[in-house]
């Protein structure tokens, strides 16, 4: 395993670059493992890696229906923020922000975080009020937010528009400057990359066809490639979850929805913060590479197409021109949809099951993402010792059976 | 952008409906003798079905009534509309 | 003025007799009507034209159409300056300027060509590996990646032009104006089918326009001319030039971007700049061509190396000499057309360079008779020059195709260099409608699979390559399309005699990577700067899934979505992976086709129109009157209103001193009213509603909650009974339109069997609410006849009569705790009701109040504000509204109030608070916490839901969600905020007693 860096780049530079080893094997399956990860995402090969480097599991396989990263973590907008407003959700997604902060390091794989800011914008008395109170928690939690008035939003983001006369003028909005984006596709790469280095089976085109439950029990997994034993199971399916649970004979409070996403050509940049809206639903950033990076809403019914549609991605670019003027003249380059699970309180269920063995790692809506690596290490901490970390307790499925659910509405209506 | 076929105003464009989720969940009539677990799966739990789903839908925009469909998740295609309590048409997986 | 020294003395579909002026980074062009600005261009002899994403290497044109990868510009100024916009998709007109991006100080030079140099250290995915060190650093790294990164300059100023919508039904949407196309649509036509057919460019023609063959022994172009002439005349065609079909989406429905004005400096005033069409097409018939792919050598990139079919089309159609001395290296038949084209307008052709080794008999008799040289087997080894093609060697290809025999082989001088790889059918739509695509080895492409929608494919995009093919292939589906949208015509189409055309096919080679030169760059992306070493070095780090390969070296990711590189890509990784090309797939297009502008898909519901504005009857004269408003869901609602010199606090003392003292008058009009009539009505209210309703009687009000079925508080309001089966509900402002949606979602699906109906009232009525000791005077005056007395006319009740001779339904309900009246009238009168009261007012000082008194009045009393006090996850209990809850019947979310987390004691509970000092406001959102110490982080027992000074009290106060509250009435506690943490105590969320006066 070659280490990554500017040196060795210069070394290999010599050789034309014939040298660089696999990032990650592609081997053939076992016929068993002391754990299965269903779901080559980037929370999938977060908990592989994490469960391999932090709590000394190394016979482990991942096993990806398609190209690992293929589903929402190649997808998504890659904001990365932490102001949520339940100290619960604060905890988890902070516990994720900490870990992003060194993450490039850790996995000596650049995935870009650039803790750029993220603003949340309010148009109204109303909206201002909500996002006051989420500072004040985030204040109390530990969470960086500020409230920044439109004479700062001009010099945070000079192409906003400020017009105090437009049909929902901008009245100011909170600033979390830990906040940023991410390269997504390196997430998956760089912790394919890292679990494989630990021993970590990464094991493509293997599709899930079933489970092997005995007496209760999880004792393996019926795939495309064959059985395969374990009697550890963590499923990390995000828009595919209830499928899957369907076949180990679990309901789960879930419904999957085309979350619609598109970006421009690349421009000069233009945008050097990420700016939210929940008012005008639209919110956006600039890439690395240039292109304007645009989140829309949901469709608004069940789907596992991951096509994008027409009606959403309309609403949103209404939005930015209006919030953004200069980019009327700009083009949309793709669309593509993600498809997502849904909570009814919009927050993630990290959580075993009925069935010994088998935990489920979903429900993390509109808001995956971010949550990547403190997904991967809370839920390989709970496969490791069969018990929930302190931080994701509050995230079982028993939530929905007791009514002691983590409203996030507002959160995940601000989105992503 | 899918195009249903309103019961009462005929083919119309996606815009004009809302989804309202999965159909045929009988509100329970017997409620406080349920567990809070069977109540949790009627508030809650849904199949979230990948391929033909039935689901209730309403023409917003439109009438305003409700009816109920069954589509595909993974195509889209719409296999049949039938009205608020009818029973579950028969359809090939 | 520069000089067109690349024009050619005659033919062409240009008009010498016009001259269009035109700049390009400030120098002084002329071109002709017909030109694009890349015909023009080069027609001017500008070979460089832009300079690359990555290595900033020089650029000039490649294609002539919208898979240009290189010639991107600048197009316009100011507020109409628009970005990465294809030179060979602009029209050129009069006036025209464009400049070239991505480079500084200019195009000839750039000094982020110094990339170039550096490349070794940036293969593909090199940002992957490094800039990690020091640890914080990346933010550094990334303002340089950043701003060598992006194309072109958005521009600074708004959008002056318009954009428009339009939508459409038919029941053939043809997709092309080619030969296939027009022969699609005609036929489709001929049945009486409503047909549209749709192209990207000005003229109709598609390869005709590009090529000299003939149909029925004229010239193609004449055909073209006849048949456009047809499809004008018919009544049930509607032609659509200049629109490019860009997105394909569910239950055949596209969307079509129409550039009305884009050939002209701007928009005339009447004209929208670009319209966006959205068709549903009972049937598709995709007549899209096929796109040219080039052959990846080292060096293709340099200026002066172009796609043979797109040369052809220079000279054909624009006049244009891309050069002066041209190699063709093909892979196929169809760049001999191009050869021949080329000596036929007098450009000197060196040589025919063809892969294959067996050449195509047909046309290897012509090309001799031309005197071009054809050498077979042979590869163009090498391209030399920098900023322009001075020469290339050919080589002599191995018998495996891997490499050459005898070095680089023989120098050829020329400074164009004509490529064809074969081609590609263009099936971006076709993949967006849900088919899958199967590779042909034979032709060395992807074909259609399985519809999945209704569309079918004809002429080149479906793999059909001759001309007779096209047409005949083109009309039938064109044909069938139009019976499967249920048209019938009898008889048989046309059958054409072809001229011209082009000898049968020899099966192309496909040598995805030509061996030669391995010191240069050999690219497959243009656009993207990726080449073919990226990509081996993709597939030998793992990344083998072709998706992965995109990701990782953006191949097919640039603005042209990889028209030209996409199938080039695959070949090469296929090769490096040692696998066939299906097995590595394909990656999916996605919409739209073509770049679509943000204004056209934001179309007019922008500015002013973004969103409805609702005002009531008497917002002019709130305006009049100087009313701050708050936006309240989509209305303007007065806030306060402030006299002069008042600040806002001071004009809601005001307001809410003159409501407990005097008279205070609000617009009430836009709370949400919904009729409610039917036999089961009050079964229905009771089933939806907390509270029991079946014991109210006729001309009584009740105050109901409404909870979802997850137990928690959504709406309340207070509701009228106006007969045995009829009531009068009101709801919050910004919940009326939910609560309508949720009473029709149960009475329509879970309920039927209530005879029940609901109707928004909202807009019917204007409401006017007038509160304090003196409403009762006051109204008496406008009412004289009516006994206004609390025996006559009690709390919570309702009665019909004239107010200052309007009819009106009067209730006794308030959201004050002072003695209130609201006065409904039909929203017509309600201007005139609102005039009558503030003239009889005038002797008690009556005061409008907005929203804001109206909060702290509320909160004095201890009413909960829905969306203030409840955010989704408060009960009725949580408010201390529990004795409210009905034990005798079920309603809606009755049983979630019994889970063992509703049954909790230490939930969020209402509260007052008393801050210590009695002139600070707490904010609201502020925390509660139970000591002095703010230091995060903690966790918080609540927080301030409502905060206000209260002029009545002397003092500020607050209602609060607090754990366990109910039973820490009078304990101290801390709110935090903001770093610091006050005192304050813990009272019943009530501050005043207006004793029996509201009664």
């Amino acid at each position: 395993m070659a280490n990554y860096s500017i040196f060795t780049l210069a070394r290999n530079a010599l050789r034309r670059h014939r040298d660089w080893p696999q990032a990650w094997r592609s081997p053939k399956p076992r016929p068993s493992y002391d754990a299965i990860i269903v779901g080559g995402g980037g929370h999938g090969l977060a908990t592989a890696y994490y469960l391999a480097k932090r709590y000394g599991m190394h016979d482990i396989a991942v096993l990806e229906k398609g190209w690992i990263g293929g589903g929402n973590t190649g997808r998504n907008t890659t904001i990365v923020r932490s102001n949520y407003l339940n100290p619960e959700s604060a905890a988890i997604y902070d516990h994720a922000l900490k870990l992003w902060e060194g993450l490039s390091q850790e996995l000596n794989f650049n995935v870009m975080f650039s803790p750029r800011g993220v603003i949340n914008l309010a148009h109204d008395p109303g909206e201002e009020r909500e996002l006051m109170r989420r500072i004040y928690a985030n204040q109390l939690a530990g969470v960086d937010a500020e409230w920044v008035t439109p004479t700062q939003l001009a010099e945070l983001c000079p192409i906003l528009n400020l017009d105090p006369n437009i049909r929902y003028p901008v009245v100011g909005g909170t600033l979390q400057r830990r906040a940023g984006v991410a390269r997504h596709d390196a997430v998956a790469w760089g912790y394919a990359r890292g679990a494989d280095k630990q021993g970590v089976d990464i094991i493509q085109n293997c599709e899930v066809t079933g489970f092997d439950i005995q007496a209760g029990r999880i004792e393996g997994m019926r795939t495309s490639l064959g059985d395969i034993r374990a009697p550890l199971v963590g499923v990390v399916a995000a828009g595919h979850s209830s499928v899957l649970a369907a076949m180990a004979g679990i309901r789960l409070p879930l419904e999957s929805h085309p979350l619609q996403a598109l970006v421009s050509e690349p421009i000069k940049p233009v945008m050097p913060t990420v700016i939210m809206s929940n008012k005008v639903h639209a919110y956006m950033s600039q890439s690395d590479k240039g292109e304007l990076v645009i989140g829309a809403g949901i469709d608004g019914y069940t789907s596992y197409a991951q096509r994008g549609s027409l009606p959403v991605i309309e609403e949103t670019i209404r939005a930015v021109v209006e919030l953004f003027p200069i980019t009327s003249r700009l083009k949309m380059m793709r669309q593509w949809a993600g498809i997502v699970d849904i909570c009814p309180d919009a927050s993630p269920i990290i959580s075993d099951t009925p069935i010994g063995g088998l935990y489920f790692n979903c429900g993390w809506g509109t808001g995956g993402f971010k949550a990547t690596p403190g997904s991967g290490h809370l839920f390989a901490h709970t496969l490791a010792k069969r018990e929930p970390h302190p931080i994701n307790a509050p995230f079982a499925l028993e939530r929905f059976y007791s009514g002691a659910l983590v409203a996030e509405h507002g959160a995940a209506a601000v989105a992503h | 952008m899918l195009l249903l076929d309103c019961p009462w105003c005929g083919p119309r464009s996606e815009e004009e409906f809302a989804c309202g989720g999965e159909g045929h969940i009988a509100r329970p009539l017997n409620s406080e003798n349920m567990d809070d677990a069977a109540w949790g799966d009627y508030v809650f739990m849904r199949s979230n079905h990948k391929g033909v789903y039935f689901e209730r839908w309403r023409h917003g925009l439109g009438c305003g009534r409700w009816f109920n469909i069954a589509r595909s998740t993974i195509s889209h295609e719409i296999l049949a509309i039938y009205h608020v309590g009818d029973a579950k048409p028969e359809l090939p997986e | 003025m520069r000089a067109q020294i690349n024009r050619l003395a005659q033919g062409g579909r240009i008009d010498r007799s016009e001259h269009l002026n035109f700049r390009f980074d400030g120098e002084a062009m002329r071109g002709h009507p017909g030109d694009t600005l890349a015909s023009a261009l080069l027609a001017n002899g500008v070979q460089l034209i832009g300079r690359s994403f990555k290595y900033h290497r020089p650029r000039g044109l490649m294609a002539a159409g919208g898979e240009e990868p290189n010639g991107l510009v600048r197009l316009r100024t100011g507020g109409r300056a628009e970005p990465n916009v294809r030179a060979t998709e602009v029209a050129l007109y009069d006036g025209l300027v464009a400049e070239s991006q991505n480079r500084w100080p200019s195009l000839r030079f750039d000094l982020g060509a110094v990339n170039d140099r550096l490349s070794p250290l940036f293969p593909a995915g090199f940002y992957y590996k490094t800039f990690m060190w020091p640890g914080n650093m990346w933010p550094a790294y990334e303002a340089v990646i950043r701003r060598m990164a992006g194309l072109g300059r958005a521009a600074t100023a708004a959008d002056p032009d318009r954009y428009e919508k339009q939508y459409a039904h038919c029941d053939v949407l043809v997709v092309g104006g080619g030969p296939a196309g027009l022969a699609a649509a005609r036929m489709a036509g001929r049945t009486g089918a409503r047909v549209i057919l749709a192209d990207e460019g000005a003229e109709f023609g598609g390869a005709l326009l590009g090529n000299d063959q003939e149909i029925d022994g004229a010239p193609g172009m004449d055909w073209v001319g006849a048949m456009a002439a047809e499809l004008a005349n018919s009544d049930n065609v509607r032609l659509l030039p200049r629109t490019t079909v860009a997105g394909y989406y569910d239950h055949n429905a596209l969307t079509m971007l129409e550039r009305v004005a884009d050939h002209g400096p701007a928009p005339e005033p009447h004209q929208p700049r670009q319209r966006l069409w959205q068709v549903r097409a009972k049937q598709v018939v995709l007549a899209t061509g096929a796109l040219e792919r080039p052959l990846v050598l080292a060096n293709n990139d340099r200026p002066g190396v172009m796609l043979a079919g797109a040369v052809r089309g220079y000279v054909n159609r624009h006049a244009v000499r891309p050069g002066r001395r041209a190699v063709v290296f093909t892979n196929n038949d169809s760049a001999y057309g191009t050869a021949l084209d080329l000596a036929k307008a007098g450009i000197d052709v060196a040589a025919l360079v063809d892969l294959r080794a067996e050449t195509p008999l047909g046309w290897v008799a012509a090309l001799d008779d031309a005197g071009i040289e054809i050498m077979a087997g042979r590869v163009v080894s090498a391209v030399e020059g920098r900023r322009a093609v001075e020469a290339v060697r050919v080589g002599k290809l191995n018998d495996t195709g891997t490499g050459l025999v005898g070095g680089l082989g023989r120098r050829l001088d020329c400074d164009l260099l004509c490529l064809s790889g074969g081609w590609t059918p263009s099936l971006h739509l076709l993949s967006q409608s849900g088919a899958k695509l199967l590779w042909d080895e034979g032709l060395g492409c992807f074909l259609p699979g399985r519809a999945q929608q209704a569309v079918r494919v004809a002429g080149a995009a479906n793999g059909a390559f001759s001309l007779g093919d096209c047409l005949a292939l083109g009309a039938e589906a064109g044909n069938r399309a139009a019976n499967d949208a249920g048209h019938r015509r009898r008889g048989r189409g046309p059958r054409h005699a072809m001229a011209g055309e082009e000898p049968a096919l020899t099966p192309p080679l496909p040598i995805w990577k030509i061996p030669g030169d391995d010191a240069g760059k050999a690219f497959v992306d243009f656009q993207s700067d990726v080449t073919a070493a990226d990509l081996e070095l993709a597939a030998r780090e793992g990344y083998r899934s072709i998706e992965h390969v995109k990701r990782y070296t953006t191949t097919g990711m640039g603005t042209d979505q990889g028209r030209t590189s996409n199938i080039n890509a695959l070949g090469i990784v296929a090769r490096a992976l040692d696998v066939p090309i299906p097995q590595v797939g394909h990656t999916m297009f996605r919409p739209p086709f073509s770049p679509v502008t943000f204004g056209a898909l934001a179309g007019r519901r922008i500015g002013p129109l973004l969103d409805p504005v609702r005002r009531t009857p008497m917002h002019g004269w709130h305006q009049d009157n100087g009313a701050a408003f708050e936006l309240v869901g989509q209305w303007h609602r007065p806030y306060y209103f402030p006299r002069a010199g008042e600040d806002k606090d001071q004009a809601v003392d005001r307001e809410v001193l003159a409501a407990r003292t005097s008279v205070a008058i609000m617009d009430a009009t836009t709370l949400g009213k919904i009729d409610i009539q039917g036999a089961d009505a009050a079964e229905f209210l009771n089933r939806i509603y907390i509270n029991g309703w079946k014991g109210l009687a006729v001309s009584g009000c009740r105050y109901g909650l409404m909870l979802g079925e997850d137990g928690m508080v959504f709406d309340d309001g207070v509701t009228a009974r106006l007969g045995p089966e009829h009531f009068h509900m009101t709801t919050t402002t910004g919940g009326a339109a939910h609560v309508l949606d949720w009473l029709e979602s149960w009475c329509q699906t879970e309920w039927p069997e209530l005879q029940v109906y609901c109707t928004s009232s909202t807009e019917q009525w204007a409401v006017a609410a007038i509160c304090g000791p003196m409403a009762r005077p006051l109204l008496a005056e406008l009412a004289p006849d009516w006994d206004l007395s609390a025996e006559a006319f009690p709390h919570m009740t309702w009665q019909d009569g004239a107010v200052a001779g309007l009819a009106a339904r009067v209730f006794r309900i308030g959201f004050t705790g002072e003695l209130s009246f609201e006065i409904n009238v039909p929203a017509g009168h309600g201007m005139a009701l609102w005039n009558a009261l503030m003239t009889a007012g005038q002797k008690y000082a009556i005061t409008p109040f907005g929203t804001e008194a109206m909060h702290v009045l509320r909160a004095e009393v201890g009413f909960i504000m829905v969306g203030q006090e409840t955010d989704g996850t408060v009960s009725p209990q949580d408010l201390g509204l529990g004795r409210m809850v009905s034990g005798k019947k079920d309603f809606l979310g009755k049983r979630s109030l019994s889970r063992a987390h509703s049954l909790r004691t230490d939930r969020p509970q209402l509260v007052g608070l008393l801050p210590q000092d009695t002139n600070l406001r707490l904010p609201e959102g502020a925390q509660l916490i139970g000591g002095a110490d703010p230091s995060p982080p903690q966790l918080a027992m609540g927080h301030v839901t409502s905060s206000y000074r209260s002029p009545n009290l002397g003092r500020t106060f607050a209602l609060a969600l607090l754990h366990g509250g109910h039973e820490r009435h009078g304990e101290t506690i801390y709110v935090a905020f903001d770093g610091q943490a006050v005192r304050a105590e813990v009272t019943a969320p009530r501050f005043l007693d207006p004793g029996a006066r509201a009664k």
